[in-house]
C-alpha cells in the first residue's frame, strides 16, 4: 500500500515536470468528456423534465379515429366510459392548434370550464367571461402583451376575435404553458366551430393505477372507433425518443472519441528522450518492469480522473448554467416557439459511469502498449544513447 | 435495438476488452509454442518481456470486465422503464431471455479472470516462472468467453423491443410458478435459513481452521464448501434475505435491491459475496501448485491475506443480510 502511494507520488511529480505536454492532452481529453457529458446531461434533464410534467397528465386519454385520422369524439362516449367500473371521472376536453400568420408561431388553444379560479403559477385569474383568456409567458412575450391587453385571433370563419388577457402563466410552468392560450369552453367551441355534442378528446381518471391497461382494453372493446392512450405509453415514447436522440448524438461523437484515442496513442508513443532516460535510470537503480508499469498505470489514472473532473464540470456549466446552447436545437426539437425553461440540474451515478466507461476505458486501452514499450526498455541501451 | 447511452458504453467497453484479449491471445500463442526457459537467446528475452505485456493487458481487461458487470446491472435497472410490465432488472432481462445468459457469462468471467490474475501474480513473483504454459492455455480459454460475452450482449440489446410486454419479478419469483426461481422463492423460510446458516458456519469455521493449520484436506473442503455456500447464499437472497430487505413477505426479487429506494444495498451485498467466494476458493486451488518450491513460498506468504479477506467478505455479507432480520420492525418468523 505505502509502496503504491510512493509510486503515485513519484508519478505526480514527474507529470508536473512535463506540464506543457500533459496539459495539451488534458485539455483535449477534458473537451471530449465535456462534449459527451453535455449530451448525456441534457437528455437526462429533458427526460426528467418530460416525466415530471406528465405526472399531472390524465392516466388515460381517449381519442376517436375515423379513416385512420383523428376525429372529434362524441361527448356521449363520456357517459358510456363513465359507466365502466373503476372509472373515477371522464372529462371531455376541447382544444386545438392555431397558427398565427403574423408572428409565425403555433399556439395551443384550450377550453376551461369558465370558473374564475385563482391557481398557483398564474398571475391574475382564469378566464370567466366569454371574451377573456389566460396566456402562457411565451405567447405574452411574442405579442409583447400584458394583463388587461387585448389579443386578436382569427377564428375558423375568418373573423377577427378580441380577447382580454385576464391571466398570465408564470415562467416556472413554461414547459407546459409556454404556447398555451386558455379560453372559456363555449368561446372556444364558437372559435373552432365545434358543436356541443363533440369534444377533441376525453380525459379519463381511474381509481386504481393497475386497472389502466384493462380499462383501455375495455374502452377499445365497447367503442371500437376510439384510441385510448395511457400516460405510461406517452412516458415510454418520450424516454425512447430521448434515448434514441442521445444515442445518435453519442454515436456521432464517437468519431471524435476515436480521433482522441489516436491522439492519446500518439502522445503515449512519442515519449521524449528525457523521459526515456529517466526510466532507464530508474531501472538501473533497481526498479522492476512491474514498478514502471505501475507508474504508467497511475499516470493514466491521474490524467483520466483530472480530465474527467474538468470535463463533467464543463459539461455541467454548459448544460445547466448556459442552457446547452450548442445542443438544444438538435436534442430538444420543439414547435415554433421554444419554451425557454431552466433545466433542473440532476445527474445520477449511472450517467457518470456511462461517461467514464465511454471515455476512460478507450483511453487506458490505447495507452497500454506504449506504456509497456517504455517499461521494458533496457537501461543499458537507453543510457548508451 | 434501443440506442441507450448505457448500452452503447457497454458495447464499446466489451469491444475494447475483446481487442485487448485478442492481442494478449496472439502473444500468448507465441509464448506457448516457443517458450524455453533454459534458453538465453534474444528471442526468449523478447518473449519474457512480452509476458509483461500480456499480464498488463489482462489486468486491464479484467478490471474493465468487473466494472462492466456492475455497469450491466445498473443499465438493466435503468432500461427497465422502457418495457411495459417491467419493474426492475428482471423485467428487462425477461424482455429478451439472452440477457440471463449474459449475466451467467459475466459471473463466470469474473471468477475465471480473477483466478488468472492471481495465478499470474504468483508466477511472476518466482524466478523460474513454472506456470507459463498452463497460464497461457487458460488465457486461450478465457478469450472465447469474452467474445461470447460481447456477442451475447449485442444480441440481447439488439433483440430488445420496447413494445413487448414482459413479466416482472413478481411473477417470475412468485411462490406458485414452476421455474427454478419459483422453487427458490417457494422454499420454506426456515429450511432456507438452516441451509444458509449451516453452509455459512461450515465455510467460516474452515476459513478459521485454515488460518491455523496447513492441512491439504482442509483446503479442499474449503473449496467445495465455498462453492456450495455461493449457491446457497444466492438461494438465500431469493428466498428470505430479499423479504427482510423489502419488508414484504411476498417479494422475492434479487434485483430490486439494486435500486435507489433500497439505498443500493444490493451492490455491497453481492460484492461481498463474490469477493469472499473468490478468496475462499484460492487456498484450495493453489494447494496443488505447492509442488514448485518457488511457488510454495509465495503461496504461504499470501494465503493468510486471502483467508482474512474471505472472512471479512463473509462477515460483511452476513452483517448486511442479518441486520434487517434483527433490527427492522418486519417479523417473518414467529407465526
Amino acid at each position: 500500500m505505502t509502496r503504491q502511494l510512493k509510486i503515485l507520488e513519484h508519478t505526480l511529480a514527474s507529470l508536473l515536470r512535463r506540464k506543457a505536454k500533459n496539459l495539451s492532452l488534458l485539455v483535449v481529453y477534458a473537451f471530449t468528456i465535456a462534449t459527451l457529458g453535455s449530451v448525456l446531461f441534457l437528455t437526462h434533464a429533458l427526460k426528467t423534465e418530460a416525466s415530471d410534467s406528465l405526472a399531472a397528465a390524465p392516466e388515460l386519454v381517449v381519442q376517436r379515429l375515423a379513416a385512420g385520422r383523428n376525429e372529434l369524439i362524441p361527448v356521449a362516449y363520456a357517459e358510456r366510459i363513465r359507466a365502466l367500473p373503476g372509472v373515477e371521472k371522464v372529462t371531455p376536453r376541447v382544444w386545438g392548434y392555431y397558427y398565427d400568420a403574423l408572428v409565425k408561431a403555433n399556439f395551443t388553444l384550450m377550453g376551461t370550464a369558465g370558473e374564475a379560479e385563482q391557481i398557483e403559477l398564474l398571475e391574475g385569474h382564469l378566464p370567466s367571461n366569454p371574451d377573456e383568456c389566460a396566456v402562457g409567458s411565451g405567447v405574452a412575450a411574442i405579442f409583447g402583451a400584458e394583463i388587461g391587453d387585448r389579443l386578436v385571433l382569427i377564428d375558423s370563419h375568418e373573423q377577427n376575435r378580441l380577447y382580454k388577457i385576464s391571466g398570465l402563466f408564470s415562467t416556472a410552468s413554461s414547459l407546459l404553458t409556454n404556447d398555451l392560450i386558455l379560453l372559456p369552453e363555449t368561446t372556444l367551441r364558437e372559435f373552432f366551430a365545434i358543436d356541443e355534442q363533440r369534444a377533441t378528446d376525453l380525459a379519463v381518471e381511474i381509481y386504481n393505477q393497475r386497472e389502466v391497461k384493462t380499462l383501455a382494453k375495455k374502452i377499445r372493446f365497447h367503442l371500437p372507433d376510439t384510441r385510448p392512450i395511457t400516460r405510461s405509453e406517452i412516458l415510454h415514447t418520450y424516454t425512447t425518443i430521448f434515448n434514441w436522440r442521445s444515442g445518435m448524438m453519442l454515436a456521432v461523437t464517437l468519431a471524435a472519441l476515436i480521433a482522441f484515442c489516436i491522439l492519446a496513442w500518439d502522445k503515449a508513443t512519442g515519449i521524449s528522450s528525457e523521459e526515456k532516460r529517466e526510466i532507464g535510470i530508474l531501472k538501473a537503480l533497481g526498479w522492476e518492469t512491474a514498478d514502471v508499469l505501475a507508474i504508467k498505470f497511475w499516470e493514466g489514472l491521474a490524467i483520466s480522473l483530472t480530465a474527467f473532473l474538468l470535463g463533467i464540470v464543463a459539461a455541467w456549466l454548459h448544460v445547466f448554467v448556459l442552457g446547452a446552447p450548442a445542443l438544444v436545437p438538435i436534442l430538444k426539437g420543439w414547435s415554433v416557439i421554444f419554451p425557454d425553461f431552466p433545466l433542473t440540474a440532476r445527474v445520477d451515478l449511472l450517467q457518470l459511469l456511462t461517461l467514464a466507461f465511454l471515455t476512460i476505458v478507450p483511453y487506458l486501452a490505447c495507452t497500454l502498449i506504449p506504456a509497456w514499450k517504455t517499461a521494458v526498455t533496457d537501461p543499458e541501451q537507453v543510457m548508451r544513447n | 435495438m434501443i440506442l441507450h447511452p448505457g448500452i452503447l458504453a457497454l458495447l464499446v467497453g466489451s469491444l475494447v476488452t475483446l481487442l485487448l484479449m485478442l492481442q494478449a491471445c496472439w502473444l500468448g500463442i507465441q509464448i506457448l509454442f516457443r517458450w524455453d526457459s533454459s534458453s538465453c537467446s534474444e528471442f526468449q528475452l523478447q518473449l519474457e518481456r512480452k509476458t509483461w505485456l500480456v499480464s498488463t493487458l489482462l489486468n486491464y481487461a479484467l478490471g474493465f470486465q468487473i466494472l462492466s458487470g456492475v455497469f450491466y446491472l445498473a443499465t438493466l435497472e435503468d432500461i427497465h422503464r422502457l418495457f411495459v410490465g417491467a419493474m426492475c432488472a428482471t423485467g428487462a432481462l425477461n424482455a429478451n431471455l439472452v440477457g440471463w445468459l449474459v449475466l451467467v457469462v459475466k459471473v463466470i468471467l469474473f471468477f475465471a479472470a480473477s483466478l488468472w490474475v492471481v495465478i499470474n501474480r504468483l508466477d511472476q513473483r518466482t524466478e523460474e516462472t513454472p506456470l507459463v504454459r498452463p497460464k497461457y492455455l487458460l488465457l486461450l480459454l478465457i478469450t472465447p468467453l469474452v467474445a461470447c460475452d460481447l456477442y451475447l450482449q449485442f444480441s440481447y440489446f439488439s433483440g430488445l423491443r420496447p413494445e413487448i410486454i414482459t413479466s416482472c419479478c413478481g411473477s417470475l419469483f412468485s411462490e406458485q410458478g414452476e421455474s427454478v426461481a419459483s422453487e427458490l422463492a417457494g422454499m420454506p423460510v426456515r429450511q432456507a435459513m438452516t441451509m444458509f446458516f449451516t453452509s455459512f458456519g461450515v465455510v467460516f469455521s474452515l476459513l478459521l481452521a485454515c488460518l491455523v493449520s496447513h492441512a491439504a484436506l482442509l483446503r479442499s473442503l474449503l473449496f467445495i464448501s465455498a462453492v456450495v455456500h455461493f449457491f446457497s447464499a444466492l438461494a438465500a437472497v431469493v428466498s428470505f434475505i430479499s423479504l427482510y430487505i423489502y419488508q414484504l413477505p411476498s417479494h422475492h426479487c434479487p434485483f430490486d435491491m439494486l435500486q435507489g429506494h433500497y439505498a443500493y444495498i444490493g451492490y455491497p451485498l453481492y460484492a461481498a459475496l463474490f469477493v469472499s467466494t473468490l478468496f475462499a476458493l484460492l487456498p484450495g486451488l493453489c494447494h496443488p501448485l505447492r509442488r514448485h518450491p518457488g511457488l510454495e513460498r509465495e503461496i504461504i506468504r499470501r494465503e493468510k491475506r486471502w483467508l482474512i479477506s474471505a472472512l471479512a467478505g463473509m462477515l460483511i455479507f452476513l452483517l448486511i443480510s442479518v441486520w434487517p432480520m434483527l433490527f427492522s420492525p418486519f417479523v417473518l418468523l414467529g407465526y
